[in-house]
């Protein structure tokens, strides 16, 4: 059975093939399209997809929409009717969206693939299917894990109507048994302090995380107090008197300025202790919902595994004090968490749910290491590179780890474009900016020149497998950057007093360990594992890099600057070395320096991409 | 149209929400006022929400 699923037309287009139960390949639209967040039909992505399998469109029995619209629909109206005359605005803003385009759903993507495929002769409407937006997460988290038994716990902004679900997998069964329903929100709580620190909503909520370990959670008992009533099985219920989403084009109101003693900071503005604060106070509330829900499902199910996915599940921090709770014996947590994982859930959901297809569990998980986009040939990537005018060597596989390896070690940001591009908004390993963490002056080389981003922005470590219990505080496998722990006791190094009250770019100077660049404020980092099964040459350049140094960890931030989609293909890949201060570039064998590159070929990348 | 109709009507009729009908029939004839007026519509910014 050969089942496409797509997730588009909210935020984050993409499409997943699945073949007999095998996730084969996946891809987001803005890879393909370099538009960050794409919301339009998947087309790039359907014809990648086929192409990877060497299918004809013909060839696909199911095509599998990630959420209801109907539903949708009907939340949509009651919500207005709940809180109608006010939200009139709201309302006359969506209505026409809806009654021209979203409630016709069905003929839309009918029509968007007749388009595409005209002379396939398939009548599209008849291979079409809906599944519930949690559904697909919950599919999504389930179905790949390495589990045969499993709750599953997902959680986002809002689907149709829910915004948290637990349901159960048992094979290649999975069924919703509880939900929590829109407005009441764990997402829309973060967006709405997202909005209210300055940042765009959908987009900014990961610099919320990154922004807390500066703040001191003083607000977090307010939000108890006012915002969030959270019961003793992580149930919770939201005060709408103080959110503005359900009728207004704001997340938040009057009554939350006064709440919080003030108006929402202006975006790109100076950032204060008091944004800081906020942003400790609604990562300590998400984390303690986490943890209570995750205590409440294991009471009520006594299970002992858990997948999560959904928007939150993204929440890194969360899911390491999730891990570090022991509430669970083992957690997994689906890669592609966000709504373009939705087309992987859809897919799998319809494969094992409705087509009732047996489902293998495979050893690891069934993500092949979230490596599901497209790669490129050797002979391929040289033509390619030829004809962009870079200047460039083919080594040996050996000589081109031992030349990055050495570039790494002598401090330079290397851009890594290797093999299948990764599935899901982090970089790893395939589509990676990488550099060495000993160094203190990386850090803000790569920020502020590499990926012209905020200083205060953490990077993320790469660590192999066999070493991430030496050099940090967790020792299970975290292959896709979604657990945070702390840099090894005997690798930190204490700040003083002084160095304590830094901030921002200078408080992340401060070598806090031997891996400064990668060891947030509070000595946490968010860890990849590297695994010589999923990533065999990221994992050898990392050896290398180990035998170089005595470091078995690396740099790993996404090939992109701020505001753009992490590269896709060599071109892409050629133009951000041309655009920004990355020093060696290298895709596939090919070795590029930047400084033998025609300097005609340069361009502006500080502001070619609308900031996120 | 009459496809959509009936899907419509089957999925009101499932969710025991025939009563949305005569709200549904009286907001799409002010959506169509709505674009008639405007022209051409822009999505609202915030989440998925709408």
């Amino acid at each position: 059975m050969r089942v496409l699923g797509i997730s588009a037309y909210y935020h984050d287009a993409a499409a997943c093939l699945v073949v007999d139960g095998d996730i084969v390949a996946a891809a987001q639209e803005e890879r393909f399209t370099r538009k960050k967040h794409d919301a339009g039909f998947p087309q790039h992505a359907i014809d990648y997809c086929l192409a990877h399998a060497g299918l004809k469109p013909q060839d696909i029995d199911q095509v599998v929409f990630y959420d209801k619209p109907f539903l949708k629909f009907e939340r949509l109206l009651e919500t207005y009717l709940a809180f109608a005359p006010r939200g009139f605005r709201s309302f006359a803003t969506s209505l026409p969206v809806w009654l021209k385009d979203k409630l016709f759903q069905k003929s839309v993507i009918t029509r968007a693939l007749e388009g595409q495929f005209p002379d396939s002769g398939v009548d599209w409407s008849t291979r079409l299917m809906f599944s519930e937006h949690h559904l697909s997460h919950a599919a999504s988290a389930f179905f790949p894990s390495p589990f045969e038994e499993a709750a599953v716990l997902t959680m986002d902004g809002v689907g149709e109507w829910t915004t948290t679900s637990l349901a159960i997998g048992r094979g290649n069964d999975l069924s919703v048994h509880k939900e929590i329903h829109f407005p009441h929100s764990l997402g829309l709580l973060y967006s709405a302090i997202t909005y209210y620190t300055g940042f765009k909503v959908n987009s900014g909520e990961y610099k919320v995380m990154g922004l807390a370990p500066y703040g001191e959670p003083r607000y977090a008992q307010t939000m108890l107090d006012h915002l969030i009533d959270v019961k003793e099985d992580g149930s919770f219920w939201l005060d709408m008197q103080y959110f503005n989403y359900c009728t207004g084009l704001t997340m938040t109101n009057e009554r939350f300025d006064a709440l919080f003693g003030g108006p929402p900071r202006k975006p790109e503005s100076t950032l204060t202790q008091r944004e800081m604060d906020l942003a400790a106070s609604v990562q300590a509330v998400t984390e303690e919902v986490v943890i209570r829900l995750a205590r409440g499902i294991r009471k009520s199910t006594g299970l002992n595994n858990l997948c999560l996915a959904g928007g939150v599940a993204l929440n890194c921090v969360a899911n390491g004090k999730l891990l570090r709770a022991n509430v669970f014996d083992r957690i997994w947590v689906q890669p592609a968490a966000g709504d373009a994982g939705g087309a992987v859930g859809a897919a799998l959901a319809a494969t094992h749910l409705a087509l009732k297809q047996p489902r293998t569990v495979r050893a690891g998980d069934g993500m092949h290491g979230s490596y599901l986009g497209p790669s490129y040939a050797q002979d391929d990537i040289e033509l390619r590179l030829k004809a962009a005018g870079a200047v460039f060597d083919t080594l040996s596989q050996d000589d081109m780890i031992d030349c990055t390896a050495r570039a790494l070690a002598e401090g330079k940001a290397v851009g890594w474009h290797q093999g299948r591009m990764e599935f899901g908004p982090r970089a790893l390993g395939g589509r990676s900016i990488i550099a060495d963490p000993r160094s203190p002056s990386v850090q803000k080389q790569l920020n502020l020149k590499v990926k012209y981003r905020e200083s205060f922005r953490p990077f993320a470590p790469s660590v192999l497998r066999e070493d991430v219990s030496e050099w940090f505080d967790i020792d299970t496998d975290s292959p896709y950057m979604l657990m945070v722990a702390d840099v090894a006791k005997a690798k930190q190094k204490p700040m003083t007093a002084e160095q304590q009250a830094l901030f921002g770019i200078d408080k992340l100077n401060v070598p806090r360990s031997d891996i400064p660049a990668v060891t947030h404020v509070d000595y946490s980092a968010r860890i990849q594992t590297v695994h010589a099964d999923t990533n065999p040459l990221y994992h050898r350049l990392i050896s290398r890099f180990k035998a170089l140094t005595g470091c078995p960890v690396l740099v790993n931030t996404s090939f992109n600057v701020r505001g753009e989609p992490i590269v896709s293909t060599p071109e892409d890949a050629f133009r951000c070395l041309m655009g920004s201060e990355i020093d060696l570039l290298v895709v596939g064998n090919c070795v590029l320096e930047k400084s033998r590159q025609d300097p005609a070929l340069k361009l502006d990348y500080k502001n070619a991409y609308e900031l996120d | 149209m009459n496809a959509f109709i009936k899907e419509l009507w089957a999925f009101l009729r499932t969710r025991k929400k025939l009563w949305l009908m005569p709200v549904i029939i009286i907001m799409v004839a002010i959506g169509a006022l709505l674009i008639a007026a405007q022209g051409s519509v822009i999505a609202p910014f915030i989440y998925t929400l709408f």
